[in-house]
C-alpha cells in the first residue's frame, strides 16, 4: 500500500485525445463493450473469473471468493489498471432458498476513468466468509463493518470486525437478511428494555477513547469500569 | 402590579380549587415567569429539526415567546424539544439528557416520528414514540410540522405551565416504575394484551 498522497487527476492515464470526460450516449441495456480490465483479469486469473456481464455499460465480474484479495490487490497495484478508489462494498440477498448471496465491490479507476463491479457468490447454508480488502483499501474498514452488521458476512482479515450501525450487543440478528422480520425478533418492550440498559458512556471502547485522547477526561468511575472491560448494554 | 386584571388569572383561580388566595397569586407569578422564559433544548435528529431551525430563525422568531436563548446544554434548559425519529441506539442518550435537565422541565415531542414512530418507521431500529422513554407534555403532529404548528404546541405548553400549582408535588416526581407497586405491569403482560395491535400500542409505557 502506497503511503504517499500525490494529486489524483482523473483521466490522466488515458491518451490525450480520449482524456476529456464525456457522458456515454445510447448505451445498450445488455451487452456492449466490456471494461478492458475484464479481459486482463481473464488472462491473469483465468481459473477464478466465473463470468463477465455488461449491463447498461457497466461491467460485472463474478469471481471466486478465495482469490478475491489477490485480484483486488492486482487491480489496485498494476500500472495498467490503477483502481485507486473503492466506492462501495455491499451485499445482496434474494428471496430464494437456492440463489446464493452476492457480495459486491464497486471499484473505480480514476486515471483510466473506469468502473468495475466485482461479485462473489456465497452459497446459502455455507459459512458466509469472504476475504477482507482492508489491506488494500483502508476505506473498506467501515464498509465491511456495515456489511457484517447488516448481513452477517464475515470479512476474514478485517482488523476490527464489529457492528457499525446497531450496537455491539445487538442480539436479534442481521437486519437486512430476508429471514429477518421487519420489526425485529423481540417484542417492542424487550427491545426498549435492552436499548435503555445500554450505557451511553460505554458506547466507545477504551481503545477508541485512548486514540482520541478522551479517555483521560472521563470521570474516575467510568475509567475504572472501562478498564474492567465494561461494554455497551447487557 | 396589574397582573390580577389579566384574563388568565381567572383560569388559575378556578384550577387551583380551594387554595388560599396568596398561594394562587404566588403560583400565578411563578408560572407567568416560567411560561414566558422557557429555554428550549433542541434534540434534533431528522427533518423536523430543519423546521425547528426555521421556527427559531428570524421569520417566525421563537424569541417572541420567551425562547430567546437556545440551550444546547441540558443543564440550562427547561423544554426538551425532540424533533425527529429516535433510533433505539439513541434511546439511552435521550433518557440521559432528560435526566440531566433540572426541574422544572417539560418536553415537546415534535413531529409524527417522535410522537408515534410515524408508521413508516415501524421497524426494528426506531423507537415507537419517545413517550416510551421520557414523559411528554405536548405532541405536535405533522411530518414535519410547519413552524406555525410548533409555535401552537409551544403556546399550548405555556398554557399548561400557567395552570400548574406549586403545591402539586406530583408534577415534579421522577421515579422509575416500581415492580412492587400494584400498578406495575410487567412488559411481558403488556406485550401479551397488546398483541393484536401494531405500532405504538405494541409496547410498554415506561411509567416515568
Amino acid at each position: 500500500m502506497s503511503t504517499s498522497f500525490g494529486p489524483v487527476i482523473p483521466g490522466s492515464a488515458l491518451p490525450q485525445e480520449a482524456s476529456a470526460a464525456a457522458t456515454p450516449k445510447s448505451v445498450p441495456h445488455r451487452g456492449g463493450a466490456a471494461n478492458p480490465s475484464a479481459e486482463a483479469l481473464r488472462q491473469r486469473f483465468a481459473s477464478s473469473v466465473k463470468s463477465v456481464s455488461v449491463v447498461w455499460g457497466e461491467t460485472t465480474i463474478v469471481v471466486e471468493g478465495g482469490q478475491l484479495l489477490e485480484i483486488v490487490r492486482w487491480l489496485h497495484d498494476d500500472s495498467s489498471q490503477q483502481y485507486n478508489y473503492l466506492s462501495d462494498i455491499t451485499a445482496v440477498e434474494f428471496r430464494d432458498l437456492e440463489q446464493p448471496l452476492e457480495v459486491v465491490w464497486h471499484l473505480r479507476s480514476l486515471p483510466f476513468r473506469r468502473f468495475l463491479r466485482l461479485k462473489v457468490l456465497l452459497q446459502k447454508g455455507m459459512p458466509l466468509e469472504v476475504p477482507s480488502v482492508w489491506s488494500v483499501y483502508r476505506a473498506a474498514d467501515w464498509m465491511e463493518r456495515e456489511c457484517y452488521d447488516m448481513f452477517g458476512i464475515r470479512f476474514t482479515g478485517h482488523p476490527d470486525l464489529r457492528r457499525l450501525l446497531m450496537w455491539e450487543q445487538y442480539k436479534e440478528g442481521y437486519p437486512l437478511r430476508k429471514d429477518f422480520p421487519l420489526r425485529g425478533r423481540f417484542s417492542r418492550s424487550e427491545q426498549l428494555r435492552q436499548a435503555l440498559a445500554a450505557n451511553p458512556e460505554a458506547r466507545y471502547s477504551k481503545e477508541e477513547l485512548s486514540i482520541a485522547q478522551a479517555f483521560e477526561d472521563l470521570p474516575d468511575d467510568m475509567r475504572r469500569r472501562l478498564n474492567a472491560g465494561e461494554k455497551t448494554g447487557e | 402590579m396589574g397582573l390580577s386584571r389579566r384574563p388568565d388569572a381567572a383560569t388559575v383561580q378556578v384550577s387551583s380549587g380551594g387554595d388560599p388566595w396568596v398561594a394562587t397569586r404566588l403560583d400565578f407569578l411563578v408560572n407567568w415567569a416560567r411560561a414566558n422564559s422557557l429555554w428550549p433544548m433542541p434534540f434534533g435528529t431528522a427533518c423536523c429539526a430543519i423546521e425547528f431551525m426555521a421556527t427559531a430563525a428570524s421569520r417566525f422568531d421563537l424569541a417572541r415567546f420567551g425562547m430567546e436563548r437556545q440551550s444546547f446544554s441540558p443543564r440550562q434548559a427547561d423544554v426538551l424539544i425532540c424533533a425527529g425519529r429516535v433510533p433505539f441506539k439513541l434511546a439511552p442518550v435521550l433518557r440521559r439528557i432528560w435526566q440531566q435537565m433540572p426541574q422544572p422541565k417539560w418536553c415537546i415531542s415534535m413531529g409524527s416520528c417522535a410522537s408515534s414512530g410515524n408508521g413508516i418507521f415501524d421497524n426494528y431500529a426506531v423507537v415507537q414514540g419517545i413517550d416510551t422513554i421520557i414523559p411528554v407534555d405536548v405532541y405536535v403532529p405533522g411530518c414535519p410540522p410547519r413552524p406555525e404548528g410548533l409555535m401552537y404546541g409551544i403556546l399550548l405548553l405555556q398554557k399548561k405551565v400557567m395552570n400548574e400549582r406549586a403545591a402539586d408535588k406530583s408534577l415534579r416526581n421522577e421515579m422509575e416504575p416500581d415492580p412492587r407497586s400494584q400498578l406495575y405491569i410487567p412488559p411481558s403482560v403488556i406485550d401479551e394484551v397488546s398483541e393484536p395491535f401494531g405500532n405504538s400500542v405494541h409496547q410498554t409505557r415506561s411509567g416515568l
